[in-house]
């Protein structure tokens, strides 16, 4: 019980830690390793909670391909830091507005009566038979099996939109097209050239 | 306390029993890759240290000790030192969970196969850190590279997993193996065909070996991610690259050829002639066939280009897994004898 004490408090407070640094940090890519450790970090708790599924589903998705791609980006940009904190103030007002937005409607979901008894969640442990994995699959494919097919849908629509409005087919597109190569004859790409003019 | 105390010096020595072999292994895996390339090219290979050049891998361990470490002026020098020991960190890892034997396994958890899947999709993040702190265009280029490339075939990867838990109907490692008893035609290399291959060739790809290692790609850009490295940083890459070599050839044996389990179960005169033969031998055969498959590939392909390694990723793998999950989940609804009656 204490190395579960420990863990749960070492990894909150790196928790905490990083997703701060995440927000103060002034170089971008540092910002994304910050949220690199900070996804891991909650990965941890969620461990904790015998929640492994969610925990390595969030490591594998979010860290390890979400993330990567976000990473991707951001090495790209060459960003100048000067203009990016001119611009800080710029949104200020609407910032404080959407944070007490936020705020707000935190406030109001994680009252503990919507809750329920947390200490006892937390307290209560499994057997080792215990899989997170099929819990949480007889779940979601029974009694939420409308929302999960209906976040499916709109998971796919957002795909198709995204790439609807940015695909460009580009007019010197060098796509190899296997077809058109496989056709090609000596006569249209040879030209022989005599003393006599011309050759084809 | 005490108790505690006992049960993680115990975790420790078992940790050290897996890491120090697996050290070993990475060494003498060099040297199989030279030797094994040298024959295919009609050439001797190394020869000159030790008998037939077995101690190779020990002379260059020293040559790569000695050498001087060397980071760039203008290196992000933090993330240039983590970026190794997080490549190697997360190929070693992994090993927690494989089931060696019956018995031996360090952690028989229940969601063995997402463990091993997180890890494996964390690697990259290493060529990445590399790419990016070196400031350099061509260490740049290579972790570009090899990020889409990761991103594109962790989805293959990942829909041929899929198949085996659905057939296993368990993502705990050990009971994979247990669920593929009953002789070699029972393993799942045969109802998941499909799957195998494109499970095997998108670990080709996720390791960035040849004939997928653009990440690389002496030939355009220098040697890719890890061109600012030098001695002992270098060679730590080089651990982590043939560790998850080991891993994946684990893994496949695991995963489509019954992991410890003897090929001549089952069958009437030969089953139980070979029955004293310890299980991680078996293991060790299989992974071994892995490993001879990757130099293999990498004597007889030439080096994809970056739209083809796209192309096969999106466009081939990824249909064939998801065709071949519908019929799978046909042949276990009709319960299709031997496999999922």
């Amino acid at each position: 019980m204490i190395i579960q004490k420990l863990v749960f408090y070492v990894f909150s407070a790196l928790l905490i830690g990083s997703s701060t640094m995440v927000i103060v940090s002034k170089h971008s890519v540092r910002a994304a390793f910050f949220l690199i450790v900070a996804f891991c970090a909650s990965a941890v708790l969620w461990m904790l909670l015998e929640a492994e599924f969610l925990a390595l589903l969030l490591i594998f998705v979010y860290v390890g391909a979400v993330m990567t791609l976000f990473m991707f980006v951001v090495m790209m940009l060459n960003l100048d830091k000067e203009a990016v904190q001119e611009k800080f103030v710029r949104y200020l007002p609407f910032a404080v507005v959407v944070v007490a937005l936020m705020v707000a409607v935190l406030i109001f979901a994680v009252k503990p009566g919507h809750l329920g008894d947390l200490g006892a969640a937390m307290s209560a442990h499994h057997g080792a038979d215990y899989s997170n994995t099929k819990v949480l699959g007889m779940l979601l494919y029974t009694r939420y099996v409308y929302p999960f097919e209906l976040a499916a849908v709109i998971l796919l629509i957002a795909i198709v939109a995204s790439i609807g409005l940015t695909h460009r087919e580009k007019s010197n597109n060098k796509r190899q097209r296997i077809a058109l190569q496989l056709e090609a004859t000596k006569k249209d790409r040879l030209v022989v050239i005599t003393d006599m003019g011309v050759n084809k | 306390m005490m108790n505690l105390l006992i049960s993680l010096v115990w975790i420790v020595l078992k940790v050290l029993l897996i890491a120090l072999p697996l050290l070993g292994a990475v060494a003498y895996m060099t040297l199989a890759e030279r030797k094994i390339l040298a024959y295919a090219h009609v050439r001797i290979g190394p020869n000159r240290v030790g008998l037939f050049g077995l101690l190779q891998p020990l002379a260059d361990g020293v040559k790569l000790f000695f050498k001087e470490v060397i980071i760039p002026t203008k290196a992000n020098s933090v993330v240039f030192v983590l970026a190794p020991i997080v490549s190697f960190a997360t190929a070693a890892a992994a090993w927690a969970v494989i089931p060696f034997s019956p018995s031996w396994i360090l952690a028989n958890v229940n969601a063995s196969l997402l463990y091993v899947l997180a890890l494996t999709s964390l690697g990259v993040y290493g060529i990445m850190m590399a790419g990016w702190s070196s400031n350099s265009k061509y260490a740049l280029l290579g972790a570009m590279r090899s990020t889409a490339q990761v991103v594109s075939y962790e989805i293959a990867m990942g829909f041929a997993l899929v198949g085996v838990l659905m057939a296993a109907d368990s993502t705990n490692l050990q009971d994979i193996v247990l669920h593929q008893q009953g002789g070699f035609w029972h393993w799942y290399w045969l109802p998941l065909l499909p799957m195998f291959i494109v499970y095997w060739i998108s670990g080709v790809a996720e390791t960035n070996r040849a004939p997928f290692d653009m990440a690389e790609g002496e030939a355009e850009i220098v040697a890719g991610f890890h061109v600012e490295y030098s001695g002992m940083s270098f060679a730590i890459f080089f651990l982590a690259e043939y560790a998850n070599m080991i891993l994946i050839s684990a893994l496949a044996s695991v995963l489509f050829l019954g992991g410890w389990l003897s090929p001549f179960e089952g069958i009437p005169f030969l089953g139980p002639l070979f029955a004293f033969v310890p299980g991680i031998v078996w293991f060790f055969a299989k992974m071994g066939f892995f490993l001879f498959l990757y130099v293999w590939l990498r004597a007889t392909f030439p080096r994809y280009r970056y739209d083809q390694i796209m192309h096969l990723g999106w466009k081939v793998l990824i249909p064939v897994t998801i065709v071949w999950i519908v019929i799978e989940g046909l042949l276990i609804q009709l319960k299709v004898a031997p496999w999922f009656n």
